[in-house]
């Protein structure tokens, strides 16, 4: 490796005036913007965030519906309790939600990044608020750079006041999914919230402040990794946003009765509207950009422009790097959707869906472990006959009781003590000692496999076949 | 400590810790001095990747490098409050002994009155509660179920805790004595007292006959009187046993190491030396109540 010379040098002199290296932020006022893309942006923002802070007051089975109960290991989404044996449907989801995630950026870009991440849907609603409260783009910044008085200091106090107590709101919402919520709420007065719920609604609440009040578009720059991976997921047919700098350029301000080709104008009207509704600062008409979310904010502005100026939309709109570059018209770009790489993803998307749902509906609400006592292996059980003692665990997952009878298989005549059928209190797990007794005449001594049959007496589709060892002496 | 470890060696490690601690400081001024001058670019580490890839040479970002001095504050922090300077035992004296008896007493705290509150309750009544029940199992399955068997039958040398044949008595008083205290069950080798293999052969056949079991009348009768010699001091003229000294009933068929002629000829001849061990010392009141009240309700349901 060389080492590049310059680095070795000694200390800096007096005059040299340290520079950063690392860009210093210039605070980002996104002007507001309406249009369909916008419109679909606030849709999503209010359907995920009623899902997200309603969910946890819903109630069903006279219990909390959605409820993570994690001292209890016991997940409920409505109708269905997940136990820790239901991992995988987990390592289902996450493989729904990853190819759900290739597909989407696939055909059309960071749509996850734009609409639907809780980053983008949390910085919207805080700006909102600072909207409402401190005015669009250009008072927002007259306010900030005006001096400290008592009405900028009562705005700032008001935003900052309001975003905290939404903030706090998401940080209990949250804390909600893993606590039930009521006692939850009912912690409050008097405080009697232990410190773990306390640490992690302030911790959160404090999450959603910082990262939707002040770090916004950073988080998506610098700490999110999915940001980056993403370009991997994209190809010359993917959907992106686009400026169309050979109808735009070269761009310039001009009359609206002005006739642009007669001045050699091309359609861009050089109004920074594309700029300045950017979340993340960027000029869409340089081109694909890393720090893009995918918003579509700049194609409503624009739309709003030539709708103004008379001009047809689309200046910025969503096309394909192929489009752009002329290898088709952009009457072509459905055509191009369908190509290997969205048909791979969505195969094997619908493949992990159906196997997702398939075992939803197939899972057993019984589970049956056999475990056999290790103390002794067999025992006299009188009469000639021996015995070997098993614990068999039942898992009911069910939120019903259900009632059981135990059979065992595999050498002939044996015979199950126990109490029978075995009742199992709804969604528990029980412990049951048996016995098995057999007369050992005729049997080879040693090891034998046995399986124990477990059946639901009032559904026969419900069973358990576990298998064990008998000991013969 | 080991006796032959010299005093230094606390102060040895201490030192090499110490000075790690302020060469990474050292290490980290030493990197971090270097600021470009306005204009300067930065060179390249050389390495060119996809024909014109390159690795600029920009000294460390500054948060970074604040995030290294953190670490090695916290690294002081943590040795002045925990033990890790040397011998030293750090300002909080902390102990992974400590840590666990901290947790023993949160755990008692937080199970305590649950398991408490049965303490007042008369074992018989605690036995029929579904919740102590279920309580008392959890406590069997981890600390009697290894001898005993889950479904506490026993097995060779292992009571039966179902059959309501009590060796010491079935009274929850002596169940709890049982508990707290442990027994030790021996038996002496009486084989020199009884005679020679066929004597013992003979009392073996007297002890079958006492339980009713197929046996040699005339071995029995012959047996007889060396067991009234020999074993009636502990298993009584009649073989009832004495739940005093824990010596078993020989006459209900229930056999702790056997009941053929050949077990009960090495008992006989070896003797037998058993023990339960006592559980008061790691089972506390609560739970050896519990307990108590579960082992009672199995002979309970066994005589239903």
């Amino acid at each position: 490796m060389r080492a590049p010379d310059r680095i070795a040098e000694p200390a800096p002199a007096a005059d040299e005036v340290e520079t950063s290296l690392y860009e210093v932020r210039k605070k980002i006022y996104a002007r507001a913007v309406s249009g369909l893309f916008a419109r679909w942006r606030i849709a999503l923002v209010i359907i995920t965030q009623l899902v997200f802070y309603c969910s946890p007051w819903l109630i069903w089975n006279d219990r909390q519906a959605v409820l993570f109960d994690l001292v209890s290991r016991k997940f409920y989404i409505f109708g269905l309790v997940f136990w820790p044996q239901d991992f995988i449907f987990l390592t289902a989801l996450l493989i729904i939600s990853a190819y759900s995630l290739f597909l989407f950026t696939a055909v059309a870009g960071r749509l996850w990044c734009g609409y639907a991440c809780p980053q983008t849907v949390y910085t919207e609603m805080f700006m909102w608020i600072e909207r409402k409260i401190e005015g669009d783009r250009l008072q927002r910044m007259r306010l900030d750079q005006s001096s400290l008085g008592a009405r900028k200091f009562g705005l700032k106090l008001l935003k900052h006041g309001i975003w905290i107590a939404v903030a706090l709101w998401t940080g209990f919402t949250f804390v909600g999914y893993f606590s039930p919520i009521k006692t939850l709420a009912a912690s409050f007065s008097p405080w009697t919230l232990g410190p773990w719920e306390t640490f992690w609604i302030f911790f959160y609440g404090f999450a959603t402040y910082g990262n939707a009040g002040w770090m916004r578009e950073q988080v998506c720059k610098y700490m999110c990794p999915y940001a980056r991976f993403q370009s991997v997921m994209f190809d010359p047919d993917t959907l992106i946003i686009t400026y169309d700098a050979k109808r735009g350029d070269p761009r310039g301000a001009r009359g609206r009765k002005v006739d642009s080709k007669a001045v050699g104008l091309g359609d861009c009207v050089d109004c920074n509207i594309c700029v300045q509704v950017c979340p993340t600062g960027i000029d869409i008409r340089n081109g694909l950009q890393y720090e893009c979310i995918g918003c579509a904010a700049c194609i409503d502005g624009c739309d709003q422009v030539m709708d103004k100026m008379g001009y047809a939309r689309g200046l910025i709109r969503y096309s394909t790097e192929n489009a752009v570059k002329g290898k088709y018209p952009d009457q072509e770009i459905k055509k191009h959707v369908v190509r290997p790489r969205v048909l791979i993803y969505t195969g094997l998307l619908v493949l992990v869906i159906i196997a997702f749902f398939g075992g939803l509906f197939l899972r057993s609400p019984l589970k049956v472990d056999v475990i056999r006592d290790r103390g002794a292996m067999v025992r006299d059980a009188g009469g000639g006959l021996i015995e070997n003692v098993y614990r068999l665990q039942f898992i009911n997952t069910d939120e019903a009781p259900h009632r059981f009878s135990v059979n065992v298989s595999g050498l002939d005549g044996m015979q199950v003590v126990m109490q029978q059928p075995v009742e199992v209190p709804p969604a528990t797990t029980q412990v049951f000692p048996v016995s098995v007794k057999l007369d050992p005449a005729g049997i080879e001594s040693g090891s034998h496999v046995i399986v124990f049959h477990i059946v639901d007496l009032d559904r026969a589709s419900v069973r358990a076949d576990e298998k064990s060892r008998f000991f013969v002496r | 400590m080991s006796d032959f470890v010299h005093d230094g060696w606390s102060l040895y490690i201490a030192i090499i810790t110490l000075a790690s601690l302020v060469a990474c400081a050292v290490l980290l001024k030493l990197m971090s001095t270097r600021k470009l001058a306005p204009g300067e670019k930065p060179g390249t580490t050389g390495h060119i990747w996809d024909e014109d890839l390159q690795e600029w040479h920009n000294p460390l970002p500054s948060w970074w490098m604040w995030l290294f001095y953190i670490t090695i504050v916290f690294a002081l922090v943590y040795l002045i409050l925990y033990p890790g300077l040397g011998s030293y035992k750090g300002y909080l004296g902390w102990t992974s002994t400590g840590q666990y008896q901290d947790e023993q007493k949160q755990a008692a705290a937080t199970y305590g009155p649950v398991i408490d509150k049965y303490l007042k309750q008369d074992p018989v009544k605690v036995a029929a509660d579904p919740v102590a029940r279920e309580i008392g199992q959890r406590l069997f399955l981890n600390y009697c179920a290894q001898c005993h068997g889950s479904d506490a039958g026993g097995s060779k040398g292992y009571p039966n805790l179902r059959d309501g044949d009590w060796l010491y008595g079935g009274s929850p008083e002596m169940i709890k004595t049982t508990l707290l205290n442990g027994r030790n069950g021996a038996m002496p080798p009486m084989g020199a007292a009884v005679g020679g293999s066929e004597e013992v052969r003979d009392v073996a056949h007297y002890v079958l006959s006492l339980s009713g079991r197929t046996h040699d009348s005339l071995r029995a009768q012959r047996g007889q009187p060396k067991f009234a010699a020999a074993c009636a001091a502990c298993h009584g003229a009649d073989g009832k046993g004495n739940q005093q000294i824990g010596a078993p009933n020989l006459t209900d068929d229930i056999w702790l190491y056997g009941g053929t002629e050949a077990v009960i000829s090495e008992t006989i001849v070896k003797g037998r030396m058993n023990q339960m061990p006592a559980h008061k010392d790691f089972l506390d009141e609560g739970k050896i109540h519990l307990l108590t009240a579960y082992v009672l309700g199995l002979s309970g349901q066994a005589a239903k």
